[in-house]
């Protein structure tokens, strides 16, 4: 079961039977638009607050995750899941609405991975038959708690990153059809003093690298097995640094094989995220949406997600604080 | 806010944070400099026709013509947050729309606006002045000051 220090291994190999993705409208605008299964061109999704909203992209992407494998609510054993707003009020409204054993996460922008390693864990060791694992963020409900406004004009350093406004879900099965989950790393937290919110890329960049080398030194594995290893969220500049640190210590990718959700989801025609995306929904829509039809085309055959948080709360950047981060990493496999 | 607060790094969280520096993007002082000069000149230059406006069609003086030459800036900005153009405006301009009192206008309606989901009262009123409090804080102390120091200079007969 476990091997190493901070690695499971899971013998059974759970199943992704399904995945979604639910997007707003700066991600209708980008590359990755066709790999969601449902875009919104209105912020408010028709609610009256953005925190509602965030709550029914959830809903959306549970119901058409569901859909897709063909199981109703009744079918799922437990839920998993977390978001970025205080006390994770979207994940528990939207477990109120599915009506199933639920057990809220924090792991801010590494929820994705975090819910989808317990979900598997769960699986694994047959104490529930189906798991659904999943977080959102929306791009408004975050920057209002974790920043200004967003009206208000306060100009961002190119180290800046733009909340995903979006939903990513997986739907886990002890048996069936797709990408297997066959591994997963559970990460430290890492602190190197960064205490920038504008540059989380930077804060974020060592907790990745640190996962990804007790990934391949617990299971005793070269990382040039991975057809792809996609970091969670650490945009254009953490990427470049964690791409330096793991170059640094030795370890060099392929070009296309070492890549970042927080590149992929915006275009370069879309300069207003600066340095790219992030928040729960990025890690989790690209992985869930973009990545998994990769591999369900079989374009991809072992991928390593690494999803990134930093663990800061506006109240403790206020108060000087450094950022603590975190890097969960689950390795999927899929033989056709 | 003072420094000394500020825990003490370890020689590793400095050496990282060096590595780290020499790869992010640097902000573009200068030109965010001169982009601010130009839009805050702008905005300057606009705030000056308003007042010639009032001086030309209306009874004002020089020195009434202040106060609805403010309002109408301060409508102005309003107008452009509520449409959503003033934040896409401040990401380019940077100093040049936040110092004139645009800025101000902008901090104390775009935070209105956030928080009209949480009502009127708890919502609107508590969290309008949530940015834009500190300023009056600080400007009316700062105000206080000087003229606590010119009202002292002009009884020992300076001024």
């Amino acid at each position: 079961m476990r091997q190493g220090r901070q690695t499971w291994l899971f013998k059974n190999k759970p199943v992704i039977i399904a995945g979604a993705a639910v997007g707003g409208p700066h991600e209708a605008k980008g590359p990755l638009a066709a790999d969601f299964d449902l875009l919104h061109d209105d912020l408010w999704l028709e609610k009256d607050s953005f925190e509602k909203a965030q709550t029914k992209m959830l809903e959306e992407a549970c119901d058409i995750a569901l859909g897709k494998a063909g199981l109703s609510k009744q079918d799922i054993r437990f839920f998993l899941g977390g978001d970025l707003l205080n006390q994770i009020i979207s994940t528990s409204f939207a477990a109120r609405t599915l009506a199933v054993p639920f057990l809220g996460l924090y792991g801010a922008c590494s929820t994705s991975m975090e819910s989808l390693a317990l979900g598997a864990l769960i699986v694994d060791s047959r104490a529930g038959d189906h798991v659904l694992c999943g977080t959102v963020s929306h791009n408004a409900a975050v920057e209002k708690q974790y920043r200004y406004p967003t009206e208000y004009g306060a100009q961002k350093p190119p180290t800046a990153q733009w909340t995903v406004t979006g939903a990513g879900v997986a739907l886990l099965s002890a048996d069936g059809v797709g990408p297997r989950v066959t591994a997963a790393t559970i990460g430290r937290i890492m602190d190197l003093g960064v205490s920038d919110p504008y540059n989380m890329g930077s804060a974020m960049a060592p907790a990745a690298v640190d996962t990804i080398t007790v990934h391949s030194r617990d299971l005793h594995i070269s990382l040039d097995e991975y057809d792809l290893i996609a970091t969670g969220d650490l945009g254009r500049v953490g990427h470049g640094i964690a791409g330096d640190l793991l170059s640094r210590q030795g370890i060099k990718f392929a070009s296309g094989k070492f890549t970042d959700c927080g590149i992929l989801i915006y275009g370069p025609d879309q300069p207003g995220v600066m340095a790219g995306g992030s928040g729960c929904g990025c890690s989790a829509t690209v992985a869930f949406g973009h990545i998994m039809h990769r591999i369900r085309r079989g374009e991809l055959k072992k991928v390593l997600l690494v999803a990134t948080g930093a663990l800061l709360s506006p109240l403790s950047y206020q108060q000087q604080e450094s950022i603590p981060c975190i890097a969960h990493a689950v390795s999927i496999e899929y033989s056709h | 806010m003072s420094k000394s607060q500020k825990p003490t790094l370890t020689p590793a969280q400095l050496e990282y944070q060096s590595f780290a520096r020499a790869r992010e993007p640097k902000r573009p002082v200068l030109l965010n400099c001169f982009k601010a000069f130009l839009v805050g000149g702008l905005i300057c230059a606009i705030g000056q026709g308003v007042s010639e406006f009032f001086l030309w069609h209306f009874d004002f003086t020089e020195k009434t013509a202040g106060n609805p030459t403010v309002a109408m800036m301060i409508l102005f900005s309003v107008i452009l947050t509520g449409v959503g153009v003033y934040d896409h405006i401040a990401q380019w301009s940077g100093a040049g729309t936040a110092i004139p009192v645009t800025g101000f206008a902008n901090a104390m309606s775009s935070a209105a606006i956030e928080h009209r989901s949480e009502g009127l009262v708890l919502g609107v009123g508590a969290n309008m002045f949530r940015l834009a409090g500190s300023v009056i804080v600080f400007g009316t102390f700062a105000a206080f000051i000087v003229a606590l120091i010119k009202t002292l200079l002009a009884k020992a007969g300076g001024m």
